[in-house]
């Protein structure tokens, strides 16, 4: 049975925040239908879904307005509300699939006797495709998404809230995930789903919803209506509103100078034996499966590890007297005057307790005198639109905010090479474009890049050239 | 890298135990073995260990590989006591200068490195042979501790894992960024505790997130928590006695 939802006057504040999260929500969504929550990131989509789940504790913040699931308060309904968030690593509680799945069960109290039939019905419906002793370290990010779905839909929630269960996946995994959702969720569940990559969620919904940033909802229909309305004001706000593309920025010319060569440079067993060479105004976009080892490309073209086979050679063009050494074996703050790497998980890289500091970092370390420290730091700041936040810590950014602070980081030593691992990962359509637009300048500029990365419209828009990395022969005796 | 997967031999007779009894018989067997200080019953004590192994299932070998850092902590004592034993009595071995090794010091330090093994290595037996998750549910619904600690523990110790990539991963960052502490033993320290204070931040943030999702599932709704009956082919004569429990007493208090 689907749950209804009313929201009247809704709002709340974080304890400790002078702004509201979320504010003046007035929504009604009747048993079944399948809403699509959009608004720009911080509009407070995601605060909205954890107060109808019941998850914001009294204690943590302060409320106004009623939120009812069926006529019973949010936080006295969570029996039958499941939600599904971004991070697979951080939802599944068990060692082995099925338990993760029965976990749930067991909390509710279900009766002994039903429960693995309940896992095995709910692994069913995702289309999990292996035993319920499978590990879930074994799982790829899309199965364990599929999984931690199982184990909320073995709950049979009459709400069920999807809080962008897709974001943190390659392709394929969020192919696979989609593809559950298409087939588990019944048609009498209600679904209130958060994503904004909305061409791949308008086949789940039929309605859609926008927050507005300031406070109350902007718009409330139809999604042909809604775009049709208001999806300019989105796409610039960063949804990724479907059939807007942003026009290609490809290098006025051929690449210059090497700067970088590996000659079957590899890692066993990550990477296999490789070739390439790294040019000055050119893009290179590294591809392949999960798997391929483009990480571990990415580590060993920036002097980050030490190659198991084969060799990488910096060009005097890069490196000057250096070059004679290999990039793994310069000191730290030679490496990062020649190369800047640009790390996935932006948080990896933070040092410092402010934005400030953060990008001074590297100009101080490499013996920048604190003068050009600062204008440097001014010009980056205003550049990456960032100057609000020089006094804030690094770990309090949104996610569009940490990926521009690691990427102005790498650039504030000014190297000749950028390395970018996943650079648009999960990134909204605003800070996406804004990217494209910095890393093309630096191109044209003379820098060379070297882009690994699942994005093909990232591809599309940057990439002059491109390299398919093939996973390694699998180990031929498994242990 | 931390391996948490049990290594015994599937149909062992006594891995698959209650890992609650396996755990209780192991005190047992080693807290007495405390106060000895002769060689001779903690020498006795390995062998019935050691005897008993195969009926765990564990080769020996794999038990070797899970027990090294005992033999680097007997390597420890054997040293320490050879340099700094005060008690030098009985035949002299060896004299080298400062260090006289004699018989006294080295039964002295044999007791000690049997103790240490003798009271070790049925824990070692008991967790290489038993399943974390079967350990938590039996502490559960057998030891009577609480759900909200030991499945909370459990789930916790998933992670324990991905804390050495993540270790990895912000070196590198850091290197990455033009830090390096060189050979300078300060700056070292100064790296190693800004490393750490990176790598506790995100296991913060990522312990809460799974708190969240932990509770969105129900794990605080406070109703009387089930156990899931183990796969018969998974847990075999656990399975049975455990069905036969939750059928005659009900659901165990949480």
């Amino acid at each position: 049975m689907g749950a209804g939802v009313r929201v009247r006057g809704f709002g709340w504040r974080h304890a400790g925040r002078r702004g509201w999260a979320v504010r003046g929500v007035d929504l009604r969504v009747e048993c079944g239908e399948k809403v699509l929550l959009l608004g720009a990131s911080g509009a407070g989509k995601s605060t909205l879904l954890a107060a109808l789940a019941g998850l914001l504790p009294e204690d943590s913040g302060e409320h106004e307005g009623t939120i009812e699931i069926d006529g019973r308060p949010a936080t006295e309904a969570r029996d039958g509300v499941g939600i599904v968030f971004q991070d697979p690593q951080s939802q599944l509680v068990m060692a082995r699939s099925g338990d993760d799945v029965a976990f749930g069960l067991e909390n509710r109290g279900v009766p002994t006797g039903q429960i693995w039939h309940r896992v095995d019905e709910a692994l069913r419906r995702v289309g999990f495709p292996y035993h319920r002793d499978r590990p879930t370290a074994a799982l790829s990010g899309g199965e364990q998404q599929r999984l931690a779905l199982a184990g909320v839909l073995a709950l049979r929630p009459g709400l069920l809230l999807l809080d962008e269960p897709t974001a943190n996946l390659d392709p394929t995994g969020a192919a696979l995930v989609r593809a559950a959702l298409a087939r588990a969720v019944d048609a009498d569940t209600t679904l209130i789903l958060v994503e904004h990559r909305v061409a791949e969620a308008l086949p789940l919904v039929d309605r859609v919803v926008v927050l507005e940033p300031g406070g109350g909802i902007r718009a409330d229909g139809p999604p042909e209506a809604v775009f049709a309305a208001h999806g300019d004001a989105l796409a610039a706000e960063g949804v990724w509103v479907p059939g807007r593309t942003i026009p290609p920025r490809r290098a006025a010319g051929p690449g210059g100078e090497v700067l970088l060569t590996a000659e079957r440079l590899g890692q066993p067993p990550r990477l296999s034996p490789t070739n390439l060479t790294v040019r000055a105004g050119e893009a290179l976009a590294v591809l392949g499966r999960n798997g391929a080892g483009k990480s571990t490309l990415a580590l060993l073209l920036g002097g980050l590890l030490r190659p198991g086979t084969g060799r990488l050679t910096a060009t005097p063009e890069l490196a000057g007297a250096d070059a004679r050494t290999a990039p793994h074996r310069w000191r730290a703050p030679a490496l990062t005057r020649r190369i800047g790497s640009v790390f996935q998980n932006p948080e990896h890289q933070f040092v410092t307790g402010t934005v400030f500091d953060e990008l001074a970092l590297g100009p101080r370390r490499t013996g920048v005198p604190e003068s050009t420290v600062h204008d440097r730091v001014a010009q980056l700041l205003d550049r990456l639109r960032l100057d609000r936040l020089a006094a804030a810590n690094p770990y309090t950014l949104s996610g569009g905010e940490a990926r521009r602070l690691s990427v102005a980081t790498a650039l504030a030593t000014a190297p000749r090479l950028l390395i970018c691992d996943e650079p648009t990962f999960g990134q909204d359509r605003r800070t996406w474009r804004e990217l494209v637009e910095l890393l093309a300048d630096l191109r044209d500029a003379g820098h060379g890049l070297v882009a690994v990365t699942h994005d093909a419209e990232f591809v599309a828009a940057l990439a002059d050239r491109t390299l398919t990395l093939t996973p390694p022969a699998a180990d031929p005796v498994p242990r | 890298m931390i391996t948490l997967e049990p290594i015994a031999r599937p149909g062992a007779p006594l891995a698959r135990r209650n890992p609650v009894a396996k755990l209780a018989a192991a005190m047992l067997f080693a807290f007495p073995l405390m106060t000895t200080l002769d060689p001779v019953t903690p020498a006795i004590a390995i062998a019935v260990e050691l005897a008993v192994l195969p009926l765990f299932g564990v080769h020996p070998g794999l038990l070797a590989r899970r027990a090294w850092p005992l033999l680097a902590a007997a390597g420890g004592i054997l040293v320490t006591l050879v340099l700094f034993a005060a008690d030098r009595s009985g035949q002299v071995l060896l004299d080298a200068g400062p260090i006289v090794v004699t018989s006294g010091v080295l039964v002295t330090a044999l007791g000690l490195v049997l103790r240490l093994f003798a009271v070790a290595l049925p824990g070692v037996i008991v967790f290489a042979t038993t399943d974390p998750t079967d350990l938590a549910d039996a502490l559960v619904q057998n030891a009577r501790v609480p759900a909200r600690f030991a499945i909370g523990a459990l789930a916790a110790f998933r992670l324990v894992p991905l804390l050495g990539q993540e270790w990895q991963m912000i070196t590198v960052a850091r290197r990455a960024r033009g830090v390096e502490a060189g050979r300078n033993p300060v700056a070292r320290l100064r790296l190693f505790v800004s490393t750490a204070f990176t790598l506790l931040v995100g296991a913060i943030r990522r312990g809460t997130r799974l708190a969240v999702a932990m509770d969105a599932r129900g794990f605080d709704s406070g109703v009387p928590r089930t156990f899931a009956p183990p796969p018969a082919v998974r847990r075999g004569r656990l399975a049975a006695r455990r069905r036969r429990a939750t059928a005659t007493a009900g659901p165990h208090w949480p």
